[in-house]
């Protein structure tokens, strides 16, 4: 390098000194914070809200999950429509011609169907009405299946998710089959049957979480915790703790036009992809900042290195 | 002859890079710069405590398993010291992040201390929301169902899934902690062997007086 400042700025110090002790100094700064660390855990302790379960799920909001084991089986749920990496369903988002989960493809596959309502109720002993429409269903064709429960879906959708109101109709199995399914997890066998899919070992909740997410009742919770994502959500915790503030710049972009209307195309439709972009461009630039030409000269042009430095620049009279 | 062999060898390349630029006196020295007066510089200290407590509480919540915390009392507290040493640490750091910008630490071929200092910042973002996720109670639930889809977006979802509770608990306490702790040794090794940068103005004489 042939910067003579550089060079003098990267050679050893040969200026005045001062007596410093490293090691003490981080002792005595380890000693305070697990004073203070301790004071705080003691005072205020962690958050820790209890885990919502399918049994208080379907307990507390029978008729949403009544509803939301229907749009399962019609293929209406956030899930069923997903696309990748959960199945094929849509192209997902994109940015501008490129659609990056599509590319990635379909590495978890949930068939929200099977998954979370046809294979759960085999693993219970059902009541007769059940048993029946199980085996109803098992026995008819994809097509048959699908118009079944698209038909219950709509009606039930018209009669604001109430099934008492709804008309009859060519149902099929699919009104019992959800009856079935909410029995099952009012009696909270549906959380071993979900969690456990049939193995023993399991370590991976990507399915029961979508199912949870798929109702109300979860975004409902949430809501009344203030963790959603559109009122800076990202950044709180449960209960009155500070959440991942460090988020802030990441759900700062999820407030403002065009990220905050999920109908604005093309970024708003697509926000949670350009965010991704923006935030790993921005982490990139704090990286390289030292590179970047005007953001690396603020420390020169914003002088507040002098009350840093105010002794040092008093002594040698700068 | 000795000095033959030594030539061609890694083994006495590496010690001698190592004895030239990282000797025991800069390692552990007993004097700093006169500059080095400002309580700015306590933060890259109080980042390391900070990390000290957090590795040394994960440790004890990590030998007691993923929902000892939930019923014990004990695990709650060990629990909340590594919450709050979590959200001291990110303090600590954002200051000390801060204060190197505002002192254009980077000078003077510092550029690879910057480089794993923001490293590090962008990696411990990462370990903590992995911590979140692996809370296993309603937070950890819906942080993991609302984060899907950002990471789904982009693809990354179908590799890094964060609903998919062992893989994360692995690497919150095994792959992430060790970039963490890596990344933090070569940041700190670094500055000790630099030296601290000296204030912006500090060679405007000898300048001055070469032109
Ligand atoms: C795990 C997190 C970090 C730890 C444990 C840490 C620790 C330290 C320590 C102990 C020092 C020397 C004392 C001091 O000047 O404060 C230091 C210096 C420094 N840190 Fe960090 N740091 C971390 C993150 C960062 C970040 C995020 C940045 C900026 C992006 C950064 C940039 C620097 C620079 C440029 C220096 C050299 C300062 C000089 O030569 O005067 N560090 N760090």
């Amino acid at each position: 390098m042939s910067d003579p400042r550089a060079e003098l700025e990267a050679a050893p110090w040969s200026g005045p000194t001062r007596r410093y002790d490293l090691i003490k100094e981080g002792v005595v700064a380890l000693l305070i914070l697990t004073i203070i660390v301790t004071a705080l855990s003691t005072l205020f302790g962690s958050p820790d809200d209890k885990q919502i379960t399918f049994k208080q799920w379907a307990v507390a909001a029978p008729a949403d999950f009544f509803a939301t084991s229907v749009q399962e089986l019609a293929g209406t749920s956030g899930t069923a429509g997903y696309g990748a990496p959960y199945n094929t369903a849509s192209v997902g988002v994109n940015l501008g011609p490129i659609h990056l989960a599509k590319i990635m493809g379909v590495t978890h596959p949930i068939d929200t169907v099977n998954d979370f309502v046809i294979t759960p109720l085999t693993t219970v002993a059902n009541a007769a009405p059940v048993a029946d429409a199980l085996k109803q269903w098992q026995g008819s064709d994809a097509k048959t299946q699908s118009t079944w429960a698209t038909n219950y879906d709509t009606a039930l959708s018209k009669a604001n998710q109430d099934p008492t109101k709804v008309p009859a109709g060519d149902f099929g199995p699919v009104p019992q089959l959800a009856a079935g399914l909410l029995t099952m997890a009012q009696a909270g066998s549906l959380d071993g049957a979900l969690l456990s899919q049939g193995n023993y070992f399991q370590s991976d909740y990507t399915k029961q979480t979508l199912f949870l997410g798929d109702g109300g009742y979860f975004s409902d919770q949430s809501t009344a915790s203030n963790l959603q994502g559109s009122t800076w959500g990202m950044m709180n915790e449960t209960g009155r703790y500070p959440g991942q503030a460090w988020l802030w710049l990441y759900s700062f972009w999820y407030q403002i036009p065009p990220f905050n209307n999920s109908n604005s195309h093309p970024f708003g439709a697509n926000a949670d992809a350009w965010i991704m972009v923006i935030m790993g461009a921005l982490s990139l630039g704090l990286i390289c900042m030292p590179l970047i030409p005007g953001v690396r000269s603020l420390p020169y042009k914003i002088k507040i290195h002098r009350l840093v430095w105010k002794d040092y620049y008093q002594e040698q009279n700068l | 002859m000795s000095a033959d062999i030594e030539k061609e060898m890694w083994t006495s390349k590496l010690r001698k890079s190592w004895q030239k630029n990282l000797p025991v006196e800069k390692l552990l020295p007993d004097t700093q710069p006169s500059y080095v007066a400002s309580w700015i510089y306590l933060f890259g200290v109080a980042t390391l405590a900070a990390l000290a407590l957090i590795i040394a509480s994960g440790l004890v919540l990590s030998f007691e398993g993923a929902s000892w915390y939930h019923f014990s009392r004990v695990g709650h507290f060990v629990n909340s010291l590594h919450f709050w040493a979590v959200q001291f640490f990110f303090i600590f750091m954002v200051v000390h992040l801060w204060g190197k910008f505002w002192m254009a630490a980077w000078r003077g071929r510092r550029l690879l201390t910057w480089i794993t200092g923001a490293l590090a910042f962008v990696g411990s973002i990462a370990t903590a929301f992995t911590g979140y996720l692996i809370q296993s109670n309603f937070d950890s639930q819906w942080i993991s169902y609302e984060a899907k889809d950002g990471f789904n977006s982009v693809g990354i979802g179908s590799r890094f899934n964060v609903t998919n509770f062992g893989q994360m608990i692995l690497l919150h306490v095994a792959f992430l902690p060790v970039i963490i702790g890596v990344i933090t040794i070569i940041h700190v090794l670094l500055v000790r062997a630099k030296g601290v940068v000296p204030p912006i103005d500090a060679f405007n004489k000898e300048l001055g007086e070469r032109k």
